[in-house]
């Protein structure tokens, strides 16, 4: 067996460069998170306030709601993206002719930066000028608005995070489908299985584990999103798009309250890690017991 | 299922299709229209092209600089990533190490944090910690590519370790029994047969360092400055002016446009997060 040392080596940088961008900043973070400080405000010094700021978040009732918006959009992004990006992937299973220049198109939201997909969207969907609301207006009768109606904004965060990311989980979901290995797809022809027994008993199984790594990226970034949402919605109607991410921008910025910020942060990358670490779990778990077989 | 008609198919994509383009069509049509008609009643379709954003986004010198900064950042940054993560993937598919699989995802939790509040401590990181006399980190290219490795190195080692790991073993030991060094098998088994994963890291990093945004509007002003921050310029100022914002995010998906359809086919082999054959 060679010697560690030659793997701990290829490691280093790695750990160096996520030592000095993740381990800094985050100490300092949570450095911050144990003061009251505005260094905008009256009192510009940092003044230890134990964990005040921790015990004045479980009580802000803004902070509360933005966390429960955020889960819920994620919960619906996520989880549409995951059926549509499998029933897309299955579809490109098919043989037909222009499968790689459909492909290519599919592709295409991907590469667009979050800033222009939030501003493509508010072009799109706002009142009177967008071109949605107009062709719903002529088409349907139906009148869209995102700036008056909650749900509506919600939906259409929602949507534009399904159009943005569905091409990633396509793309990692048809990967996944074509390594999988013929023999016991025949196998189960053989003995009669129909459609939906194959896959609840031969696909899902075999790409679980693709599954679960695609929701473990997904969710983790859809926690986070900041950009697109901030572009379309700014947040509104009233606090209903106001995803954590933002409301940590709010607090952060115009109030300059980086004490509270800082908090509110900390909590909330502990929360995306707990429900990382159990999709983690789950995804090591399923593959020791496999090796196991 | 082989019965069925491809042409079904063929429909049915086109009109995936339509759906998938409409946001990048409108940001198209956004672009060719004189500012005073993007507020009257939308129509459909284009009755005359308007080019004079593309002629002034072409003809500004300065957002020519931005486009020059963001092709150097993320391909500084895409190359960077993607050796270093394979370097990793390599180390912690190959070696035995004590508490690897903890390495393994505590880098992903890099990515996790909330930008917001950790924009300070890289502020202050890059104008006050990381100094060599007059030199600063803040507003250089260096300190972009390095900085972007924060979210893009934890996803690069994410999606390139199953490649590795899908590499059997068996292969690296008959090379070490031919008598190859680690370099060598490294050289001449493993990156041959991980191409495709490599190429999709390198892209997708590549990409996600292209479109950053937040990073780069507060830690950059002009040496560094890249084109998304270029094109927020236009967004935040008095009034959006929507034209040139539209015809420069136009041009800025064209090269990852070139790219993506070039390398489509690794696309696919490459991003298998581990349902590779065994």
């Amino acid at each position: 067996m060679r010697s560690n040392t030659v793997g701990w080596l290829m490691l280093a940088p790695t750990i160096a460069i996520l030592g000095v961008f993740g381990i800094i900043p985050f100490l300092y973070v949570l450095y911050v998170a144990f003061h009251q400080w505005n260094p905008f405000g009256a009192s510009p010094d940092m003044i230890y306030n134990g964990a005040n700021n921790f015990r004045r978040l479980v009580f802000d009732a803004e902070f509360l709601t933005s966390i429960a918006f955020t889960m819920k959009f994620a919960f619906f992004a996520v989880l549409s993206e995951i059926a549509l990006g499998y029933l897309l992937a299955q579809l490109f299973m098919k043989e037909f002719p222009g499968r790689g220049f459909f492909r290519t198109i599919h592709t295409l939201p991907l590469i667009v930066a979050p800033i222009v997909v939030g501003s493509v969207w508010r072009l799109m969907t706002t009142p009177s000028i967008g071109i949605i609301p107009y062709l719903l207006r002529n088409w349907f009768g139906y009148d869209l608005n995102i700036g008056r109606d909650a749900t509506t904004a919600f939906t259409l965060t929602v949507i534009m995070d399904i159009w943005h990311w569905t091409p990633l989980v396509t793309l990692t979901l048809l990967a996944a489908l074509l390594a999988l290995p013929k023999e016991p797809f025949e196998q189960a022809q053989i003995d009669g299985a129909n459609r939906r027994q194959i896959f609840w008993h031969v696909t899902l199984p075999m790409i679980r584990p693709a599954i679960l790594a695609t929701v473990f990226i997904r969710l983790m970034d859809a926690l986070r999103t900041v950009d697109e949402v901030w572009m379309l919605t700014s947040g509104g109607p009233g606090a209903a798009t106001r995803y954590v991410g933002l409301h940590i921008w709010k607090i952060v910025f115009p109030k300059t309250d980086y004490g509270y910020g800082a908090a509110i942060s900390v909590i909330v990358l502990y929360l995306t890690l707990v429900m990382c670490w159990l999709l983690y779990v789950a995804l090591v778990a399923r593959r020791q017991r496999k090796r196991t077989f | 299922m082989q019965g069925r008609n491809p042409l079904l198919y063929m429909a049915l994509w086109l009109f995936l299709s339509l759906l998938t383009l409409f946001p990048i069509y409108w940001l198209f049509v956004i672009s060719v229209k004189p500012a005073v008609d993007l507020f009257t009643t939308p129509s459909l379709f284009l009755d005359a092209i308007y080019w004079k954003n593309y002629v002034n986004v072409l003809g500004n010198e300065t957002l020519r600089g931005y486009m020059l900064n963001s092709m150097i950042i993320s391909s500084g940054n895409a190359v960077l990533v993607t050796v270093l993560a394979f370097m990793a993937c390599y180390a912690l598919s190959r070696f035995d190490l004590a508490g690897k699989e903890n390495i393994f995802f505590w880098t992903i939790t890099n990515r996790m944090a909330p930008a917001a509040v950790f924009l300070l401590p890289f502020f202050l990181l890059f104008t006050q910690i990381i100094t060599f006399g007059d030199w600063k980190l803040y507003d250089t290219k260096i300190g972009m590519i390095l900085l972007y490795c924060t979210f893009n190195l934890p996803f690069a080692i994410w999606t390139l370790r199953p490649t590795i790991d899908g590499i059997p073993k068996e292969l690296d030991e008959a090379a070490t029994v031919d008598g190859a060094s680690t370099w060598q098998v490294i050289h001449e088994v493993i990156f041959p047969l991980a191409r495709p994963g490599l190429a999709v890291t390198l892209i997708l990093t590549w990409v996600f360092a292209w479109n950053e945004f937040l990073l780069a509007a507060t830690l950059t002003s002009f040496n560094a400055r890249t084109i998304t921050t270029g094109l927020s310029e236009y967004v935040t100022t008095t009034g959006t002016e929507w034209g040139a914002m539209a015809a420069i995010a136009v041009i800025t998906l064209i090269p990852a446009l070139i790219i993506f359809a070039v390398v489509q086919r690794h696309i696919v082999a490459g991003l298998t997060f581990g349902a590779v054959k065994e």
